[in-house]
């Protein structure tokens, strides 16, 4: 059995978001990390390893700094990685990024594709479900639990207030929830090994059945008009009350003078 | 592809168990802005086994129009059938714009459709307008006309950019729930019914559905809530939330909580605000034992009041709240809860 899991480097907005004086974001004191629910979908697959001995490609596309996620995929104890980075690549959006990574994925063989549902940077849940279209195999999104039974993937499918059990044909592509499980720590033997581990390094000319008028920025059906960082209302009051009772009276009194009650 | 030829404002008239989903009021009441300065039509798109009963009320909400695909294949939501319905309408009536909900089927059929069809699509928007792209005149570039602008949230809420399909129809967007105002319903409006079938062959793309479990709540949905009292991990189990729903009962309000609650299962799913839960605006919303993460704060900062109160005077929630009250919330919000019925016994 084989998996790919489809893995991106992000900058860790999870409390750690830094801004400048000036108010916007400061990205470069950000640390890049592997996307949560990616990470989750990688722990899947490596459950998959334990227990049928599936072989676990990660792949990512990105700038070359990227290696560290694959490398970090490889000390939990994926088998084999893959960079797909180009300068022609930049800028893409959901269309264009799902285009160029379905074309990598063309390359090689598998029964199984696992992505995360989200990337925290743009939260669009898109780039799965449309690499999943390109290569006309059945997409199972928002994936809760999964199970192997032969050539059938059985997964709890989250929605808004529900589950769905599903079964899908192999070969297909689940998104993963981070919810999924908990991820498994790289092993001090692991990241020896993939220190020393080779990368496969992919430019757009090893990517097939790729039209150019498809990836890139140029490539992008969508162009942003205008991006600024958001501006917040800022901080109220905040208060640090002697007592129980002063905090009780502080509340009501604005509660009253807000004609809340 | 010939942009002229694609006309009208289209929703995607999402349903579960034969009831419209209130996003689908929601998007119908910004297509109806939307296709004033377009002078345009909107059309809502119906999908289901059964369904066509419920064109009347899409009519109500502002649809002009009802497109009606109903098989039995479409009885529960899944990808394939639900795609093919929903491209096979934009093949055959090509629309200038079509509005998905972000919700976790719109998030799943959206992204699906938009590759089918070969366009953008943007993710998770909160504002949508007609204008210009290049907002402004570039020299050099042809600047385009009635562009359906898209407005989203990034980074986890920290950025905001505005998206443009300049060259692509139709212009798509996932809107998310809670933030778009639906019309006050015109009783008895009626639209015209298009019936249509693309024909559905399953094939290995259809999976197949073994269970559905739908989970047992009979709360309030905390997306209508006037108030929220909305607990964080410093709620400290899910036994101390007693306090939380005493003070909502007390002040007329309901229960909702951040992710760490629901992660911790001290609370379901459908009572979590945030990023990867609700977005909320009540008028008043008690931030209680929350420490305000970006992902949080994105889901609730639209509040009219917000009220925190938390032990950690540096926690981040305090960069929000219009008042914020350093101190232990288990003395507080007990004392609290016994002065707002005092006060209201008063009166």
């Amino acid at each position: 059995m084989k998996v790919i899991v489809c893995i991106k480097q992000v900058p860790d907005t999870k409390g750690g978001v830094k801004f400048n004086p000036d108010g916007t974001l400061d990205r470069a004191a950000m640390l890049a990390i592997m996307n949560p629910d990616d990470k989750a979908g990688l722990e899947a697959a490596l459950r998959l390893k334990d227990e049928y001995g599936a072989e676990v490609t990660v792949l990512t596309m990105g700038l070359p700094k990227a290696t560290d996620v694959l490398r970090e995929a490889l000390a939990m104890g994926a088998d084999k990685a893959i960079l797909i980075t180009d300068r022609r690549l930049g800028g893409a959006d959901t269309w264009a990024t799902s285009s160029t990574i379905a074309a990598g994925i063309r390359n090689l063989d598998y029964d199984l594709i696992i992505t995360g549902r989200q990337a925290i940077d743009g939260d669009t849940a898109q780039v799965g479900p449309q690499i999943a279209e390109h290569l006309q195999i059945p997409v199972i999104s928002y994936t809760q639990e999964l199970k192997i039974e032969g050539d059938k993937v059985i997964v709890k499918r989250q929605y808004d207030d529900r589950y769905h059990v599903l079964e899908a044909k192999m070969p297909c592509l689940l998104t993963a929830l981070s919810e999924l499980n908990d991820p498994r720590y790289m092993t001090p033997g692991g990241i020896f090994d993939a220190c020393q581990a080779e990368i496969t390094t992919w430019s757009r000319d090893d990517l097939k059945d790729l039209d150019d008028a498809n990836i890139g920025l140029a490539g992008s059906p969508t162009k942003i008009a205008k991006a600024s960082d958001k501006v917040r209302k800022g901080a109220g009051e905040k208060v640090v009350p002697e007592s129980p009772d002063e905090a009780v009276s502080y509340i009501v009194s604005k509660l009253k003078e807000k004609h809340v009650i | 592809m010939n942009l002229e030829e694609y006309k009208g404002v289209y929703v995607y008239a999402q349903q579960v168990d034969n009831q419209i989903s209130g996003i689908s009021y929601e998007l119908l009441g910004k297509a109806k802005e939307l296709a004033e300065p377009l002078n345009a039509d909107v059309t809502a798109v119906l999908i289901g086994s059964g369904v066509k009963d419920l064109a009347d009320s899409l009519a109500e909400y502002g649809a002009d129009k009802v497109i009606v695909v109903d098989d039995p294949e479409l009885k529960d939501y899944r990808t394939e059938p639900y795609a093919h319905a929903l491209a096979s309408v934009i093949n055959e009536f090509k629309p200038e714009i079509v509005l998905v909900g972000a919700t976790a089927i719109g998030r799943d059929l959206g992204p699906t459709v938009s590759a089918r069809v070969a366009t953008g699509l943007t993710a998770d928007c909160t504002v949508l307008n007609i204008g210009d792209f290049p907002l402004q005149p570039v020299p050099g570039q042809e600047q385009k006309h009635n562009q359906l602008l898209m407005t989203r949230p990034a980074f986890g809420g920290n950025t905001i950019a505005t998206i443009a399909c300049p060259n692509n129809r139709p212009q798509m967007a996932t809107v998310r729930p809670g933030v778009m105002q639906k019309i006050e319903p015109i009783k008895g409006a009626k639209a015209e019914v298009i019936e249509y079938n693309p024909g559905f062959t399953p094939d290995n793309r259809y999976v197949t559905i073994k269970e559905i479990v739908k989970a047992v709540s009979d709360t309030v949905d905390i997306m209508d809530a006037k108030i929220l009292v909305s607990g964080g991990r410093g709620v400290g189990s899910p036994e101390n939330f007693k306090i939380l729903e005493d003070l909502a009962a007390a002040i007329g309000g309901t229960v909702s909580c951040s992710r760490a609650v629901v992660d911790a299962g001290w609370k379901p799913k459908d009572l979590q605000v945030g990023q990867t839960g609700k977005t909320v605006r009540p008028n008043v919303y008690f931030a209680i034992g929350i420490s305000g993460a970006i992902q949080h704060v994105a889901g609730m900062e639209e509040s009219d009041i917000i009220v925190a109160i938390n032990k950690d005077e540096d926690a981040p929630i305090f960069d929000v709240a219009d008042f914020g009250i350093v101190g232990d919330l288990n003395k507080i919000v007990p004392a609290l809860t016994e002065s707002i019925k005092a006060e209201l016994e008063k009166k």
